[in-house]
């Protein structure tokens, strides 16, 4: 069993992620995972401000029936399938995490410094949450597709476009990661 | 019940992202500092099944379950709105250590702070939809 307590390596994972791809396309569907963002706010009445929402979402709630079990997964993979295996993060970054202020990088999923009750009730994380969930809902929108969408399903099927949104992907996250959040943390 | 398929993907794409740690914040901070090779092993591996599976099945070997040859959906051409799109997408992906999958895995693993990202993302989502005529694509 430990095989699977303990994270799975790449070599794995990538494949399997891969035959998530295939399955959903073997249905006669797509893999990407923010179309859902769509359906809900057209569900949520954003027809009457935008056409761009003007689509039956009844011919997408399969959309988000895969968001509910994607739910159900993330539940049953950290409470049964799990065991108390630390990130295996390079020493490198730990100790960069560690001095930007992060306390004990890789012990869980995402840090409490952005996302504990503390950190929101302080501000910062709630300002954080909020812009990075914003960035992300208009990109995708923009981009036409998020990570399953471009990075996988759009390179799998040698689309230049997903190259090219990828590449976009890449500028936003270098940036990000190297240059901005140095500045916040 | 047609539905079911769906949800037990589902299920299967939530577990495969949390044991894999894709949905993990350090994991997309590593992966943007280009100190470790996980994600890269991870996506590339993917995408090689992804174009062996395309390459395979557009000989019509594989038919959908709808009987239909199996083909992909095409992305329109153009290349301001997948630079520009994709780079605020990168934004956030890396601030948040969360890509919409994973912002709804996360959220079943117990990280409820993510309903605020998620409600986020659908304010950027309604935004665009507002203001897509005003933008260059």
């Amino acid at each position: 069993m430990n095989f699977i307590l303990n994270p799975w390596p790449w070599y794995v994972s990538g494949p399997l992620i891969a035959l998530v791809m295939a399955l959903l396309v073997y249905f006669g569907k797509t893999f990407g995972m923010s179309s859902n963002l769509k359906t809900m706010c057209t569900m949520l009445g954003a027809n009457k401000f935008s056409d761009f929402f003007k689509v039956d979402w009844k011919e997408q709630s399969w959309n988000l029936v895969v968001v509910i079990g994607a739910i159900i997964g993330g539940y049953i993979a950290v409470n049964f399938l799990s065991n108390d295996a630390v990130t295996n993060l390079n020493p490198k970054t730990i100790s960069e995490l560690a001095a930007l202020g992060f306390n004990n990088p890789g012990t869980t999923l995402v840090p409490n410094e952005l996302y504990d009750y503390e950190s929101i009730m302080s501000g910062k994380g709630l300002l954080i949450l909020i812009m990075g969930g914003l960035l992300v809902g208009f990109g995708t929108r923009y981009a036409d597709g998020c990570t399953s969408g471009h990075a996988i399903t759009g390179l799998s099927s040698l689309q230049k476009p997903s190259l090219i949104a990828v590449i976009g992907f890449f500028i936003g996250g270098l940036v990000m990661t190297n240059l901005i959040l140095p500045l916040i943390f | 019940m047609k539905h079911l398929k769906f949800l037990l993907v589902g299920i299967f794409f939530g577990i495969v992202l949390v044991k894999s740690e894709a949905v993990s914040w350090y994991r997309i901070y590593e992966m943007f500092r280009f100190q470790s090779f996980h994600m890269y092993g991870i996506i590339g591996t993917a995408v090689l099944l992804g174009i062996l599976f395309f390459f395979i099945s557009k000989k019509g070997t594989i038919k959908n379950t709808q009987n239909e040859t199996i083909n992909f959906t095409s992305k329109d051409k153009g290349f301001i709105r997948y630079i520009v799109g994709g780079s605020i997408f990168g934004l956030g992906w890396a601030l948040i250590g969360a890509c919409p999958g994973p912002m709804y895995i996360l959220l079943g693993t117990g990280v409820f702070s993510m309903l605020i990202a998620i409600a986020s993302a659908l304010v950027g989502t309604f935004l665009y939809g507002v203001l897509k005529n005003k933008l260059p694509h």
